[in-house]
């Protein structure tokens, strides 16, 4: 008889030569794997809806919504609430931007400042907003301007609080280099508070891309008069559900481009930080 | 050069906290007189809790000491004094070489001057060549000769040092006592040393400042007759072992006296 073995053996893997078609997949897995999610969620529509197991009524089809979408770039009309929603979007976004990074920092630096405006930043982020909206149409009334004021609170807040937390957790050992080599004031925040709060200032316009999108939409809603907003409110009531559909796509388009070049910029700003690789992590 | 002058003074110096929770009065340091000679390397060597760090804050300016006085000789040109961190504590978002320049901006020096005159310095930190790369790049003893580099690169009188070598592994600690004491003889500086490891106080300092905790005070100031320039094999003479015993003894004595904190009382 045999013994029975004394020792579990543990061999080493020796890396297996792929052919070049893996190869391929393991290098490119996350975007071929995403594109084939979304290629087979279309096409699954798409037969559906021809078959007859989806109401084209209620659900339209994906060619149904691009040939909507081609009849409707050819509208002056169409190009017009494009562009009275980019104003809207730009002009709100930008100023939200423009203020509530330097009042963030403003308050998260300075003690008094911060004791006197907490209490409202609080309050205004406790408040659904929307509830501001028949205020501000009281203000400004049904026009760009309104809608601009509505977009403008959405980003403005997403924004100033992460960028309040950001100065507030400046780490200390570095506001101790700085003092200890007595840098100016002006220094202290050009080379220490401004860098450090910039990932905050980050995830806080990550955050205010969907805010300004769902911003400028619930306010062509409710006012009803120019926008892509209103495009959509109305192809819905006229049982238009491909235009509706081209007009939903195009926000949606909008707030991936948007959080995408947020990625892109973020990466620039930020290539002292180690990059965690996904890919190689999986 | 040494003993021309003296380039740090320290008289009656205190510090007391008061217990946030309590109200009561802590006392951190009490009562210290510390002479530093131009060109000497001292060392403050004690156990945590002992002010050594609170007491090096208090020259560098980051804290105001409840009582006493403190001298620093004043220089020509540049500052007195600038400080090696125990944490690198570099930005993480500045390059090596802007890291380095640092101190020289926030002195109101150009950018593009502060970054000539600092490359120089992180040659002599023996960190050719990575001018460009970021902090993470960098493993704990480069980011620590970084830290040095920034400090050297302002030109100050006095160079202190915050357990700089305390978070590193045994043997780059090593690697890096040695490198401390090559870039001292080059760079001709005055340094006061924060440590608690008595080897590595021996083997560094012209003169080793024992002190003890609670409160933070000096109990012996002892004279290290070891020739220079020293080697790390100057660790393994008897002559070395003698005064890491008379240091020891001195530390553990103050052990047998003062109750422990979480002994029974």
């Amino acid at each position: 008889m045999t013994e029975t073995a004394a020792f579990r053996v543990i061999h080493a893997r020796v890396p297996r030569r792929r052919d070049p078609v893996s190869r391929w997949y393991r290098r490119n897995e996350r975007a071929a794997l995403s594109a084939a999610g979304i290629v087979s969620f279309i096409a699954a529509w798409q037969i559906g809806a021809d078959a007859g197991l989806i109401d084209k009524f209620f659900f339209s089809s994906p060619l149904d919504v691009l040939a909507a979408g081609a009849a409707e770039v050819q509208k002056a009309r169409f190009w017009e609430d494009v562009k009275i929603s980019a104003i809207e979007l730009g002009v709100g976004t930008l100023v939200a931007l423009v203020t509530s990074v330097p009042i963030g920092i403003a308050i998260g630096w300075y003690r008094r400042v911060s004791l006197t405006f907490d209490p409202w930043l609080n309050f205004f982020n406790a408040l659904p907003r929307v509830a501001l909206i028949p205020l501000v149409v009281l203000w400004a009334g049904l026009g760009v301007e309104m809608k601009t004021i509505i977009v403008f609170f959405g980003g403005f807040f997403s924004i100033v609080l992460p960028t309040v937390e950001g100065v507030r957790t400046v780490d200390r050992q570095f506001l101790d280099v700085a003092r200890s080599f007595r840098a100016p004031e002006r220094l202290i925040f050009t080379s220490l508070v401004i860098p450090g709060t910039l990932p905050f200032i980050v995830s806080g316009l990550r955050l205010a891309v969907g805010r300004v999108l769902a911003g400028v939409i619930i306010a062509e809603f409710y006012a009803q008069t120019s926008g892509l907003g209103v495009m959509i409110a109305r192809s819905a009531s006229t049982l238009q559900p491909d235009r509706m559909l081209f007009g939903v796509l195009i926000f949606t388009i909008l707030g991936i481009g948007l959080t995408e070049g947020i990625g892109i910029a973020e990466r620039y700003f930020q290539r002292w930080r180690p990059s965690i690789d996904l890919e190689e992590a999986a | 050069m040494r003993t021309e002058h003296l380039a740090l003074s320290a008289r009656g110096v205190k510090m007391q906290y008061r217990d946030r929770g309590t109200g009561n009065a802590l006392l951190a340091i009490d009562n210290i007189d510390l002479d530093v000679p131009d060109g000497a390397f001292v060392s403050l060597l004690g156990p945590s809790g002992c002010g050594k760090s609170t007491f090096l804050k208090i020259v560098n300016g980051l804290l105001p000491a409840t009582a006493g006085e403190i001298k620093l000789h004043r220089v020509a040109k540049g500052r007195e004094d600038a400080m090696v961190f125990q944490d690198a504590a570099l930005f993480p978002w500045y390059s090596v070489l802007d890291n380095v320049a640092y101190g020289l901006v926030c002195a109101g020096v150009s950018r593009g001057e502060a970054r000539k005159r600092a490359a120089p310095f992180i040659d002599l930190v023996g960190l050719k060549g990575f001018d460009d790369k970021y902090p993470y790049q960098l493993s704990g003893g480069m980011q620590q000769r970084a830290n040095l580099a920034r400090a050297l690169a302002v030109d100050s009188a006095i160079l202190l040092m915050d357990e700089p070598f305390a978070a590193l592994d045994a043997q780059t600690r090593e690697v890096m006592q040695a490198e401390l004491l090559r870039i001292w003889n080059a760079a001709k500086k005055t340094v006061l040393f924060v440590t608690h490891q008595i080897d590595e106080a021996v083997y560094l300092s012209d003169r080793v400042v024992v002190m003890a905790a609670r409160p933070g005070r000096v109990i012996a100031d002892i004279e290290i007759d070891l020739p220079r320039p020293r080697d790390l094999s100057v660790k393994r003479t008897p002559e070395f072992a003698v005064y890491e015993e008379q240091i020891w003894r001195l530390i553990a004595g103050q052990y047998g006296k003062t109750p422990q904190p979480g002994a029974a009382s």
